[in-house]
């Protein structure tokens, strides 16, 4: 036996084994990791049950919790208790506790509470249950008891359950045209008035400031005016109808609170929800995710702005790193003389991929921002002054800051590609009379798509996943405007904007409510994931046929 | 049948010069555009290399006007206002004289209500911003008077008038309770106002103004406040009073130091009494350093000191002389700025020179004048000086001096910073307070970025480094066209997700399953050789099924149940061995201090981030080398493990080399990771349980709120030039082992 374990050490077999162990630790992370965004970004929409809990406290006195469980743990009762928990003496060993999302912030203060599973002495999962998604003050559990239209009593019980889902449907509709009044129409007005502030501003500044001149801006300042009251006046009628009910509700321990209908974005019964119910819920809410605006400080609804921005921002920087990284490949690999100083640029270049992001964005803030902005301004905008127009950070710096971070990714795939076609192609094309720029341009480019294809791919894969240069360049928690709008010249090039990667940082270290938060954060950063891997895969899938490709070619 | 170039009808001449000018406009146009991309790439680094050159720029001065003075008795005290434009005279006689600094000419003259029969005999200013100056006379009385400066814009304009008003009213203060003469005051104000006299004999008077509430006036009135006592130094040279009223120094010619506390004028006491100077050395002029903390002492022996008190083992607080400046000449005039931590010294021979405490060096030299120098004022935004000498002329120089506060020993080195116990590396980089002393060492966060790296790649460097050896020597093809391209995405995954995920899942999972996370690097070597092992025990027949190459897949469920072992072990154990909670064992038994957001997690997250950038090179250099090396290793009977250490490792060492100096310049930049998974203090400590603060991090932090052009602009751009030159320098050494290797396979 001992013979046996002595020969199979000195065979080497037991090292192999554990280089395998290392390959396979990486494999376990990277899938864990996946699994782990993906469960927890995908499990945050589904309408999991409410407990009724009737649990008894440290002091001996039953109470009434209402709540969803979270995450269940075991943990030491020594460990409680240092943490200032009150466990009862008799306790000791692990514990078995719960977190529960107990919601109604607005009574609790808390959203969250650790109760110890053994202090409960009874929980049901009552059908009546509901829950509410508020505009303000986080999710609301209880039950309802009445429901009042203009102060009478119209509904109660099971009626006024039946009763909401009506009023939900009417509020909603008000919500989205007041949202559209407010955003698209009196948005749009505010955006004219603040161009003609300017527009005698900058006459001021000319010296063209002649009365007549001035006279017509003033018509067309009280006309906004007018179509500005009307829409207020408009608006001012939809926020009083859409405060027309109200209902009754009994949160956990019998507190009484009424709610404005006004103010509660949806309700539902998860306990009473059937399983095709809660696939149809839970495809609304994903909807919603991708589709609506953050509420609350981020910390509920959708990101749309942010993965608007995301888009805007990278085809941005995409539209200006193609052509440049593939004439500087170009440059390099066909017409630059190949020598010494061509292989340091080269390694220079190659090298460039690995500076540090955060070096490009403190390059993109000084040079872009102050230098370059500040100059525009100074050109262009003197009558927006001192209030930057271009000289502040926003979405063209971003996208320039990214492209310059990228380039090498673009070359570097671009020459890869280049040198991968075989010199009798470009033999055979001047050997038939083409010149150099027609070789390039009819046969060697064509040729090199795919990889053009991989580079900017690549590229975009990197620059959707970078946030630490965007935070000194041009990202912002909530931008008040999309950067891409109805309004005249369409394209805002100097507006400031949102961002799938920062709104992941912003929200899980920089809002004040974390641990409620969280959930939308991993279905974030499932989202940026998601879109990263595919756009990789894609890259690698190119790769591969490209490889495919000129293996035909050479043979 | 014809070759480009030879034309053979005029027609097809034409088409052909119109293409082979495009093709010289590709050409040139080709080699411009990619000029440019290349130059604009490099670009990035002069430019950052232009905002950083200024911090290394000596200061200069340059004289703009001279002029007579027109005084007509001595001048007592010289001050020039927020824009250099005019300056106050105070002169002996009682007069005030503002006079545009440009060229000398008189602008209002104002005269003090100084009783008749009494002179004045000692002067005192207060903290410079407050514009507050008290003068001593003989009857023992003292006058306070403020000079203040309103700017008005009539006409798009700047104009600025000057007056002189009296915040305590312009009747006089008795300060001398006997009515002797004050042969030196010292005045403080912030809100409250706190004279203090010296007369013969040794009599210290104090005396504190504080505001009255007053309902029914609209000026509320003082409350006065009084008290005397004595000292036994002879021939004070200066009193001091710091600006929170409750240290007075005073400062004998003798080289004698008596530190009181005033706080609570009832309860006046003697801190502490010392010699300041060398036996037989006189203090020739003394003052406070802005903020009040230190005292500036030249003495004849042409030293300026600088101390300030420190506290002892005990926590008692004793002055400490901190650092001495030489200057050449013997030091009359001695002058701090208004915010900053420089000084300005004016010598005999008309020499001025600039000194800064913190950044502990001469920042400049300037001989403005043939004769000595009497009174010297500088501006308040220390773009300015203002200097009478003894020929009775003023000079008005301009400085540029913006960047005094950095030295090569203030960034790299410890300093004794005001308040401190000890010279230290700190980064603290602002503050509420004005005249704060900014702390700009970038040693503690260069201590971080290598601190962070260094654990990152402690746990990336086996894994990688291992996992490319199975990867690309005994791996099955079919499986490694699977493990390839995860690793590749691995590499994409955004820092952002990885610095969340390690902060918030990663950092409570350590904490509250510390003894499970140690265990499993210990379990997982073990539990691998077990399941080795039994392998090779287990019949052939049921081996045979799994072909060679697939023992990774084999091992996920070993692992993975390793791993869940581990931490359900976790809390057990923790009971167990650390009374139930480790983290708290750490901190009460062993005296380590435990952070949730620690090294521990950042070493792994970072370390996620930076194998798959090790593997990839390591697994191309390990798989390019040449098939008949091994081949021929194998051949001679050595087993494959001796193959591969033997052989095909010492092969490919260099591109192994080069993988793992990508991974560090790797681990150096990034940026998310430390900021979202560390507490970001500035900490210099190697230990695993305490966070860091990275260079990369603190650039993201600080940049958004740093002022344009500042000091602390510039050294968050030194701090990424740095990271800049430190990456790009690993990377090239890394690509040219890389390139020296391919041509050496390719010779093999």
């Amino acid at each position: 036996m001992t013979t046996g374990i002595r020969q199979w050490v000195n065979s080497g077999t037991p090292w192999i084994w554990l280089t395998a162990a290392a390959v396979t630790a990486s494999l376990v992370m990277v899938l864990g990791l996946l699994l782990l965004i993906a469960v927890n970004g995908l499990g945050h929409f589904w309408p999991s049950p409410v407990w009724d809990i009737q649990y008894r406290s440290a002091d001996g006195k039953v109470q009434q919790l209402i709540g969803q469980i979270r995450e269940t743990e075991r943990i030491s009762a020594s460990q409680l208790r240092d943490a200032g928990d009150t466990v009862s003496a008799d306790v000791d060993g692990m514990v078995e506790r719960h977190l529960l999302k107990i919601a109604n912030r607005d009574i609790s203060g808390l959203d969250f509470r650790w109760i110890l599973s053994a202090a409960i002495t009874e929980r049901s999962r009552p059908e009546k249950l509901i829950v509410m998604e508020r505009l303000e003050w986080g999710d609301f559990y209880g039950f309802i008891q009445t429901l009042r239209r203009d102060g009478q009593v119209i509904a109660e019980g099971r009626a006024a359950w039946l009763e909401l889902t009506a009023a939900l449907e009417y509020v909603d509709k008000l919500r989205t045209r007041i949202r559209h009044l407010e955003k698209t129409e009196i948005g749009s007005i505010n955006y004219k008035i603040e161009r003609l502030r300017l527009e005698k501003r900058k006459l001021e500044l000319e010296g063209a400031d002649t009365p007549e001149a001035l006279a017509d801006l003033d018509r067309q300042h009280s006309s906004l005016q007018a179509e500005f009251a009307g829409l207020q006046k408009k608006l001012e009628d939809l926020y009083r109808k859409i405060k027309r009910d109200t209902v009754s509700m009994t949160a956990m321990g019998g507190r009484q609170l009424d709610i404005p209908v006004a103010n509660i974005v949806r309700a539902y019964q998860p306990n009473a929800m059937s399983l095709p119910d809660k696939m149809f819920f839970y495809a609304a809410k994903l909807w919603e995710f991708v589709s609506d605006d953050p509420r609350e400080a981020n910390t509920e609804g959708g990101v749309f702005p942010a993965i608007f921005g995301t888009v805007t921002m990278v085809l941005l920087m995409s539209v200006l790193v193609t052509p440049f990284g593939v004439i500087a490949a170009v440059y390099l690999h066909e017409y630059a003389q190949q020598g010494p100083l061509t292989r340091m640029i080269r390694i220079a270049v190659n090298n460039l991929a690995g500076v540090p992001s955060i070096v490009y964005g403190v390059f993109g803030l000084g040079f872009f921002v102050y230098v370059l902005g500040g100059n525009i301004d100074k050109l262009f905008f003197p009558e927006a002054l001192p209030a930057p127009t271009f000289g502040t950070p926003g979405l063209l710096w971003a996208s320039l800051t990214l492209a310059l971070l990228t380039m090498p990714v673009v070359i570097v795939a671009t020459e890869e590609g280049l040198s991968r076609i075989p010199l009798s192609i470009r033999e055979g094309s001047l050997a038939l009379g083409a010149t150099q720029a027609e070789t390039l341009w009819r046969t060697v480019l064509p040729m090199a798509s795919p990889a053009m294809m991989t580079g900017v791919i690549l590229a975009v894969a990197r620059a959707a996943g970078e946030v630490a240069p965007l935070m000194l360049v041009g990202v912002v928690k909530l931008a008040p405007a999309l950067p891409v709008d109805g309004n005249a010249p369409f394209i805002h090039l100097d507006r400031k904007f949102m961002h799938l990667g920062f709104h992941i940082y912003d929200v899980g270290f920089q809002s004040p409510n974390v641990e409620a938060s969280q959930p939308l954060v991993f279905a974030t950063a499932l989202l940026l994931v998601a879109v990263i891997v595919i756009l990789n895969l894609a890259a690698i899938a190119i790769r591969n046929r490209l490889r495919e490709r000129y293996r035909s070619l050479e043979q | 049948m014809f070759e480009p170039g030879i034309s053979v009808y005029g027609k097809r001449s034409a088409h052909l010069r119109l293409r082979l000018l495009k093709d010289r406009v590709a050409r040139y146009g080709v080699a411009a555009g990619g000029a440019a991309v290349i130059f604009s790439i490099l670009l990035i680094f002069f430019y950052l290399f232009l905002i950083v050159a200024p911090l290394a720029e000596a200061p200069e001065a340059h004289e703009v006007a001279v002029y007579a003075s027109q005084s007509e008795s001595p001048v007592i005290y010289l001050a020039i206002e927020e824009q250099a434009e005019i300056g106050a005279v105070f002169e002996r006689n009682g007069d005030v004289r503002f006079i545009s600094t440009s060229d000398g000419a008189q602008i209002k003259k104002v005269h003090l209500p100084i009783p008749k029969g009494a002179q004045v005999v000692s002067f005192s200013a207060a903290r410079p911003t407050s514009g507050v100056v008290a003068l001593g006379l003989s009857n023992g009385q003292a006058l306070v008077v403020r000079h203040r400066y309103k700017s008005s814009y009539p006409n798009d304009q700047r104009v600025i008038t000057p007056e002189i008003d009296y915040p305590l009213g312009k009747a006089l203060v008795d300060v001398a309770a006997d009515g002797a003469a004050l042969l030196k005051v010292a005045i403080q104000e912030e809100e409250t106002f706190t004279l203090v006299g010296w007369s013969r004999g040794g009599m210290l008077s104090v005396v504190r103004a504080s505001p009255q509430e007053s309902l029914l006036e609209d000026e509320a009135g003082f409350e006065f406040e009084r008290s005397s006592g004595n000292t036994d130094l002879e021939d004070i040279q200066a009193l001091l009073v710091d600006p929170g009223q409750s240290n007075l120094y005073v400062i004998s010619r003798g080289g004698d130091l008596a530190w009181f506390n005033i706080s609570d004028l009832s309860h006046a006491r003697l801190i502490e009494q010392l010699s300041i100077t060398a036996p037989g050395v006189k203090v020739l002029k003394s003052i406070l350093l802005a903020g009040g903390v230190s005292i500036l002492v030249a003495s004849d022996d042409g030293v300026i000191n600088q101390w300030f008190s420190v506290r002892d083992k005990e926590g008692v607080r004793h002055l400490k002389k901190i650092r001495g400046f030489k200057n050449a000449g013997a030091s009359q005039v001695l002058v701090s700025e208004y915010s900053r931590k420089s000084f300005f010294v004016a010598d005999n021979d008309g020499n001025i020179s600039a000194f800064h405490t913190t950044a502990d060096r001469l920042l400049f030299k300037e001989r403005i004048t043939d004769a000595s120098i009497r009174q010297l004022a500088i501006a308040p935004r220390a773009d300015a000086l203002w200097a009478l000498d003894d020929n009775n002329r003023l000079h008005f120089w301009h400085i540029k001096n913006e960047y005094p506060e950095l030295s090569w020993s203030s960034l790299w080195s410890k300093v004794w910073y005001e308040g401190y116990d000890q010279p230290e590396y700190i980064w603290q980089s602002s503050a509420a307070s004005n005249d704060f002393e900014p702390k700009l060492s970038l040693t503690p966060l260069t201590f971080g970025t290598l601190k962070a790296a260094f654990y990152a790649m402690l746990f990336a460097i086996p894994l990688s480094i291992m996992g490319a050896v199975f990867t690309a020597y005994f791996m099955a093809p079919k499986m490694r066209q699977l493990v390839k391209p995860t690793i590749e995405i691995m590499e994409a995954l955004p820092t952002v997700i990885l610095g969340f995920l390690a902060g918030l899942w990663l950092a409570p999972l350590v904490e509250s399953h510390l003894p499970g996370i140690f265990s499993l690097l210990l379990l997982m070597p073990v539990v691998v050789l077990l399941a080795a092992f039994l392998w090779s025990r287990l019949p052939i027949a049921l081996r045979r099924h799994i072909p060679d190459g697939w023992e990774a897949a084999l091992l996920i469920p070993v692992l993975i149940g390793a791993g869940v072992f581990a931490l359900n072990m976790s809390s057990p154990l923790e009971q167990w061995l650390f009374a139930g909670d480790m983290p708290g064992w750490l901190r009460h038994e062993m005296g380590i201090s435990y952070d949730q957001r620690n090294s521990l997690v950042v070493g792994m997250a970072m370390g996620f981030a930076v194998i798959p950038t090790i593997f990839s090179i390591a697994e191309d250099a390990i798989f390019s080398v040449p098939k008949y090396l091994t081949f021929g290793s194998l051949a001679l009977g050595a087993t494959p493990w001796q193959t591969l250490t033997r052989v095909v490792m010492l092969t490919a060492s260099p591109g192994i080399f080069s993988g793992i100096m990508m991974g560090v310049g790797r681990a150096v930049g990034e940026t998310m990771i430390v900021l979202m998974a560390t507490g970001n203090t500035p900490v210099m400590d190697m230990s695993i349980f305490q966070g860091m603060r990275t260079l990369s991090a603190n650039i993201a932090v600080e940049m958004p709120e740093a002022e344009v052009g500042s000091t602390h602009y510039r050294v968050l751009f030194l701090a990424a030039l740095v990271l800049f030159v430190f990456t790009f320098a690993f990377n090239t050494g890394a690509e040219i082992i890389r390139q020296r290797l391919r041509v050496k396979y390719s010779r093999l």
